[in-house]
């Protein structure tokens, strides 16, 4: 499951810890209450908390499939220095982060032009909004497959239009082309969730600030920028964060359409894991980098956190 | 009724925005229609110059094959059925009651476990996937649909989403019950389950959506195709050299959005509610 914010978008942007109740109605309740939650412990347990323990673990192991369990050898930091000197680890981070640097930045911009636009009175809006949010609940390989055919180089809708301005990217065929195909996609299919949960945020926007605004004669770009912008911010954060998290962890498409290529060109650093563990069977360094990527994008993450909190205390 | 200046400028303005933004809506939906189209035709004509929309005649065969031919998807289709309704299940069953008892019973160590939750939730499922191949391997659930039924109804995340609802609950419920001798069950099952409808309709949704559409998970958890589900087996009509079959392709994904589709249209509003409130995909 692809993990974003345990709680509503807004109580963890912005730091705070939801309002709890004083504790009414609730007495000490000994074993029941563990009853209560024993069904869903022993399954986070199971299928968790022990693949998590093993993981880390295994990244600290020189481990292949063919030797069987009894081949584990722990190999103490020589996977974490195999990565340091790995090329292979370091061309999926920079494609990663170019993936992510362009493709997230690029959603939230147009998501919130669009969430905007989308909260006007329009012809036939809700029928609208449905329709941007359409790519975000179809599956990978239906709308992985389409775009491949879409983007056919020679054949395809999208340069049978491009032609027209006399383009024609290689797009999937192409080492250049792959990436900004992804991205493309990527935006397409996240632009309308943007939308509209920036659209649930303005609806929660101040209403008698921009009343006072208009008194005192604002323009709507000022507006924006006064009070909209910043009352927004928490949604931004979150937006970053969950789709700097689901692009960097994803694989699916990747595996589906370009299985890293061509040449390498498309092996970011979740498909690099991907293609380590389960096309070469390297358990140990697969595990290694999937927990070093853990921790990259945490950092990442809180980073994006910080800048975005340091600005808006300034404002 | 005339319409005053001010009304006529609001429907002007209206009409001002909407006609470029459903433009671009058109413009998103393109592959969709695409994809609806080159299901009805056959493969020769898929990538014909200009594009065609309105396939003629319409190849309802494609249909027939992806159904009822050799490499039907109708039993992919079963096994994802199957898959979703059980881990929906389990799912909300497992998640309610966790949910409530973290936010409405105190027992000890109940805090520290729900750090531990916490901390749990912000691991990412494809740092999990090394581990539980292994591990499914050595309870020989691996290529079954256990593996990936059982992880999935277990979470974290919908005990978060429950929790979060039955913390905002009033407690004067719950005293008054207890006075006329109501059992912890009692007040559970009786009393605030039923105010919790809507959160379970929503982590409802989200659950089945999430199974539905799930594919890296069985991508690296099953492998015989007598186990695919229905993402994997959209690859049915790819031959070996990776050469695509468009029509057949194109109607094998329409039938697996179908279902997607239909809770959308029924259920649109909680289920964009859903979305947007939780950020889980």
């Amino acid at each position: 499951m692809t993990v974003a914010a345990p709680s509503a978008p807004v109580q963890t942007a912005t730091g705070q810890p939801p309002a709890e109740q004083p504790g009414r109605g609730i007495k000490p309740s000994g074993w029941t209450g563990l009853a209560f939650i024993a069904p869903n412990l022993l399954g986070v347990i199971a299928f968790t908390l022990i693949p998590l323990i093993s993981v880390i673990a295994l990244a600290f192991t020189d481990w292949n499939l063919v030797s069987g369990l009894g081949g584990i050898e722990f190999n103490g930091l020589d996977n974490f220095i195999a990565i340091a000197r790995d090329p292979g680890f370091w061309n999926a981070v920079g494609l990663t982060l170019l993936y992510v640097g362009v493709s997230v930045p690029l959603t939230v911009v147009l998501g919130l032009a669009l969430g905007t636009a989308l909260n006007r009175p329009l012809p036939g809006r809700g029928v609208l909004r449905a329709i941007f949010f359409l790519p975000y609940i179809v599956n990978t390989v239906a709308i992985g497959m389409t775009w491949l055919m879409l983007m056919n180089p020679k054949s395809g809708l999208v340069n049978q239009t491009l032609d027209i301005f006399g383009i024609s990217p290689g797009w999937f065929a192409s080492s250049h082309w792959a990436l900004p195909a992804l991205i493309v996609m990527a935006v397409w299919g996240g632009v309308g969730y943007c939308s509209l949960i920036y659209l649930s945020a303005l609806q929660d926007a101040p209403g008698q600030l921009y009343e006072a605004a208009d008194i005192d004669g604002a323009g709507s770009w000022m507006k924006f920028r006064a009070i909209t912008w910043p009352s927004l911010l928490p949604t931004t954060i979150f937006l970053a964060v969950t789709l700097i998290i689901g692009a960097s962890q994803g694989f699916g498409l990747i595996a589906l359409i370009t299985s890293g290529g061509p040449g390498d060109s498309t092996t970011t650093i979740s498909y690099y894991m991907y293609q380590t563990g389960f096309q070469f069977y390297r358990f140990g360094y697969a595990s290694a980098i999937g927990l070093v990527t853990f921790l990259g994008v945490l950092v990442l993450t809180l980073v994006t956190w910080r800048a975005q909190r340091g600005r808006a205390l300034h404002d | 009724m005339t319409k005053t200046p001010r009304q006529q400028q609001a429907a002007r303005a209206k009409w001002y925005w909407g006609i470029p933004l459903w433009i671009l809506g058109l413009a998103f939906l393109a592959p969709f229609a695409w994809m609806l189209s080159t299901s009805l035709k056959q493969d020769v004509d898929a990538f014909q110059v200009p594009m065609q929309w309105i396939p003629d005649p319409a190849q309802w065969e494609n249909f027939k094959t992806v159904l009822v031919g050799p490499d039907s998807v109708l039993p992919a289709f079963g096994r994802s059925a199957l898959v979703a309704l059980l881990r929906v299940a389990g799912e909300l069953i497992t998640a309610t009651m966790a949910g409530y008892a973290f936010a409405r019973m105190s027992f000890r160590g109940r805090d520290k476990l729900f750090l531990l939750y916490l901390a749990t939730a912000i691991i990412p499922a494809q740092l999990l996937l090394v581990p539980r191949f292994i591990y499914f391997q050595k309870l020989g659930l691996y290529d079954t649909l256990w593996a990936l039924i059982l992880p999935g109804m277990f979470t974290v995340l919908g005990t978060f989403l429950m929790r979060q609802f039955f913390v905002s609950q009033p407690g004067e419920f719950a005293e008054a019950a207890r006075m006329d001798g109501a059992s912890e069950w009692q007040i559970f099952s009786r009393i605030y389950l039923p105010q919790a409808a809507p959160v379970i309709s929503a982590l409802g949704i989200l659950a089945f959506v999430w199974s539905w559409n799930d594919y890296e998970t069985p991508l690296v958890l099953i492998s015989s195709p007598e186990q695919y589900t229905l993402p994997l087996s959209l690859t049915n009509f790819v031959d070996e050299q990776g050469s695509i079959a468009p029509g057949l392709t194109m109607a094998a994904s329409v039938v697996s959005i179908v279902p997607v589709l239909i809770v959308f249209v029924v259920l649109q509003r909680r289920f964009i509610a859903a979305m947007t409130h939780t950020g889980i995909k």
